[in-house]
C-alpha cells in the first residue's frame, strides 16, 4: 500500500510536468502540423530562467517569501512566451510555404542553437546549477505512511490550473475557436476573418509559456539543473512528446491524458518491475499505441461526409 | 459605380497561366454568374477576388476600394464573404461554432444574434443540428451551413463557388431558391456554377469562361437562349 501510494503521488507530479510540456507540442502541431523539436529547449530555458531570476532576487536559498514562486512563475512564463514568439517569427514564419521537412530540419537547428547558446559563459554557462528553494520542504499530511509533500501538491495544482485555463481558452473563447479553425484549414479560417499569422504567434506564445511552467516545476522537483545541452532535457522532451503522441497529437485533452499514462507506466514500472528499465516502458507504450491505435488514445480520424 | 470591379485579372499557378486577363463588374443588387467547364478558371477568379491566390496582374476594386493587396482576413471585414468550393465547413467544430466563425470579426453581439436568427430562418434544418459536429452533416446541410455562416458576416457581396456540387436535384433546387431569396433581401451575389441551367435561371447577368478568358457576357436570359451556349453548357442539341 505504501509503495502504491508513493508511486501514485510521483505519477501525478511527474505526469503534471510531462503534461505541461506535451501541451506545447500538441498545440503547435495542431495549428502548423509540424513537430517543434526546439520545444524541449524552451523548457530548459524555463528552468534556467527560474534559477537565474531566483538568484537575482536573492530567493535561491530557503526562507524566500511566499510570493517568490508566483512572481518567478509569471516572469518565466512571460520571458519564454516572448522567446517562443521570436523563434516562430525568425525561424519558422519565413518557411510557412516551404515543405514540412524543411521546417522540421529548421526546428532541429533551432534546438541545437538554443542548447549551445545557453552554454555560453555570459548566458547560463557550461555548468550544473542547484535548484532554488522556492518552496518550503514540508510534509502536509501522512497517509498510510506516505508523506504528501507540499511540492507535489503545488505542482499538481499548478498543472491542473494551467491545463484547465488552456481548455477554457481553446474551447470557450473566440481565440480558441480561431485556433481550432486554423488547425482545420488555415485558408478557410482566413476567409472568416481570422488573422492566421496572429493565431500562430499566440499559439507559440502559449505553448512556450506552458513549457516555462514545466521548466519551473522541474526546478521544484529536482535539485540539480543540467547545462542547456545536457542529455536530461532531450529525454524529458522526448517523453513529453511521446505523451502527446500517445494521447493523440493535436488534441489538448489527449496530451494531458497521455502524460498521466506515460508517467504512470514509468513510475509503476520502476517501482514494481525494475527502475533500470523505466525509460523502456515509456517507449513500449508508444510502440503499442502506434500499433493498435495510431491516431492516439483520444485522437480520432475525422470522418467527413461529402 | 459597380460594387465589384475586376480588371484584367491574371493568375499563374507556377507555370500555368490559369486566368488570362478577366474583366467584369458586379452591380449592387444583382446576381452575376460565371459559368464554364471544369478548369475554365471560375474558382480561380473567386480566389483572386478574395485574395486566396495572389494575382500576377490586374486589379480588384470592391465598394470603391482597391483590394488587390488586402489580405483575405481583412477583405471579410469590408463586406465580401466567400463560400469556397467544397463548402469549407470546419468539421472539427460544432455547427453552432461554425456559425460563430462567420461572426469572427463582429463585435456587436446583439446584431450577430439577429443575423444568426435570420440565417437560421432561411435554413431551418441547420437550427435542428446546432450542437452536432459539423462533419456529420450531409452534403446539402453542409452547403446550407456554409451559406448561413457567410451571411452572419453580413456581407454586401457573397461569392458562391459551386453550391450545387455533388447535391441531389431537390436540394440543388432548394439551395437556388434560397440564393434568390438572399439576393432579394439585398445581398449582391457572384455565383460560380457548372450547373449552367440553374445558374442562368437565377442570375441577372452571366459571363462564360473558357480556359482563363471570358468569351461571352450578357443578360442571363439572353445567354440562356443563345444557341452556342445551349449546345455547349445546357446539353441541348
Amino acid at each position: 500500500m505504501t509503495t502504491f501510494l508513493q508511486t501514485l503521488v510521483s505519477t501525478l507530479s511527474i505526469g503534471s510536468l510531462y503534461a505541461l510540456i506535451a501541451l506545447g507540442y500538441t498545440l503547435v502541431y495542431g495549428v502548423l502540423r509540424f513537430i517543434n523539436f526546439a520545444h524541449s529547449d524552451v523548457v530548459t530555458l524555463g528552468t534556467w530562467i527560474t534559477v537565474s531570476l531566483a538568484g537575482a532576487f536573492g530567493w535561491a536559498a530557503s526562507g524566500s517569501p511566499a510570493f517568490a514562486l508566483p512572481v518567478i512563475l509569471i516572469l518565466t512564463m512571460a520571458i519564454c512566451a516572448a522567446v517562443g514568439i521570436t523563434l516562430e517569427f525568425l525561424a519558422y514564419r519565413p518557411l510557412r510555404r516551404a515543405p514540412r521537412l524543411n521546417v522540421l530540419i529548421t526546428a532541429i537547428g533551432v534546438s541545437l542553437f538554443l542548447q549551445n547558446f545557453g552554454q555560453l559563459k555570459w548566458v547560463f554557462g557550461p555548468r550544473y546549477a542547484g535548484s532554488p528553494a522556492l518552496l518550503e520542504d514540508r510534509t502536509l499530511v501522512t497517509v498510510f505512511g506516505v508523506g504528501i509533500q507540499l511540492v507535489d501538491v503545488v505542482i499538481l495544482l499548478l498543472a491542473v490550473g494551467l491545463v484547465f485555463a488552456l481548455e477554457m481558452l481553446v474551447f470557450r473563447t473566440r481565440l480558441g475557436r480561431g485556433m481550432r479553425a486554423v488547425s482545420f484549414d488555415e485558408r478557410i479560417a482566413s476567409l472568416m476573418g481570422v488573422n492566421v499569422n496572429r493565431v500562430i504567434t499566440l499559439t507559440f506564445g502559449i505553448g512556450s509559456a506552458l513549457a516555462a511552467a514545466g521548466g519551473l516545476i522541474f526546478t521544484l522537483k529536482y535539485s540539480k539543473i543540467g547545462q542547456t545541452a545536457d542529455q536530461t532535457w532531450v529525454l524529458l522532451g522526448l517523453k513529453a512528446f511521446v505523451a502527446a503522441v500517445v494521447g493523440g497529437i493535436g488534441n489538448v485533452r489527449g496530451a494531458a491524458a497521455g502524460a498521466l499514462l506515460i508517467a504512470g507506466v514509468e513510475q509503476f514500472g520502476a517501482a514494481y518491475l525494475s527502475p533500470k528499465l523505466q525509460d523502456v516502458y515509456v517507449f513500449l507504450i508508444l510502440i503499442a499505441v502506434l500499433l493498435l491505435k495510431p491516431s492516439g488514445l483520444l485522437g480520432k480520424a475525422v470522418t467527413e461526409k461529402v | 459605380m459597380a460594387l465589384l470591379e475586376v480588371k484584367d485579372l491574371h493568375v499563374h499557378y507556377g507555370g500555368i497561366h490559369a486566368l488570362k486577363g478577366v474583366s467584369f463588374s458586379v452591380e449592387a443588387g444583382t446576381i452575376v454568374t460565371l459559368i464554364g467547364a471544369n478548369g475554365a478558371g471560375k474558382t480561380t477568379t473567386l480566389r483572386g477576388i478574395s485574395a486566396l491566390v495572389k494575382p500576377s496582374k490586374g486589379s480588384v476594386t470592391f465598394n470603391g476600394k482597391v483590394i488587390t493587396n488586402t489580405p483575405p482576413h481583412e477583405i471579410v471585414g469590408l463586406g465580401l464573404s466567400h463560400v469556397p468550393e467544397g463548402r469549407g465547413i470546419f468539421a472539427n467544430l460544432s455547427v453552432d461554432e461554425n456559425l460563430q466563425m462567420g461572426a469572427y470579426l463582429r463585435r456587436d453581439a446583439a446584431g450577430v444574434a439577429k443575423d444568426r436568427d435570420k440565417a437560421l430562418e432561411l435554413f431551418p434544418r441547420i437550427r435542428e443540428r446546432l450542437q452536432q459536429n459539423a462533419g456529420t452533416l450531409s452534403g446539402g446541410e453542409q452547403q446550407m451551413l456554409a451559406i448561413a455562416r457567410a451571411l452572419i458576416a453580413r456581407p454586401k457581396l457573397l461569392l458562391l463557388d459551386e453550391p450545387s456540387l455533388g447535391l441531389a436535384p431537390q436540394i440543388v433546387a432548394l439551395i437556388f431558391q434560397i440564393v434568390k431569396a438572399i439576393a432579394k433581401d439585398g445581398t449582391t451575389i457572384l455565383l460560380v456554377e457548372q450547373n449552367a441551367h440553374m445558374a442562368l435561371k437565377v442570375a441577372t447577368t452571366a459571363h462564360v469562361l473558357e480556359v482563363g478568358t471570358l468569351v461571352k457576357s450578357g443578360p442571363a436570359a439572353e445567354l440562356a437562349s443563345d444557341d452556342a451556349i445551349r449546345k455547349a453548357y445546357l446539353g441541348v442539341h
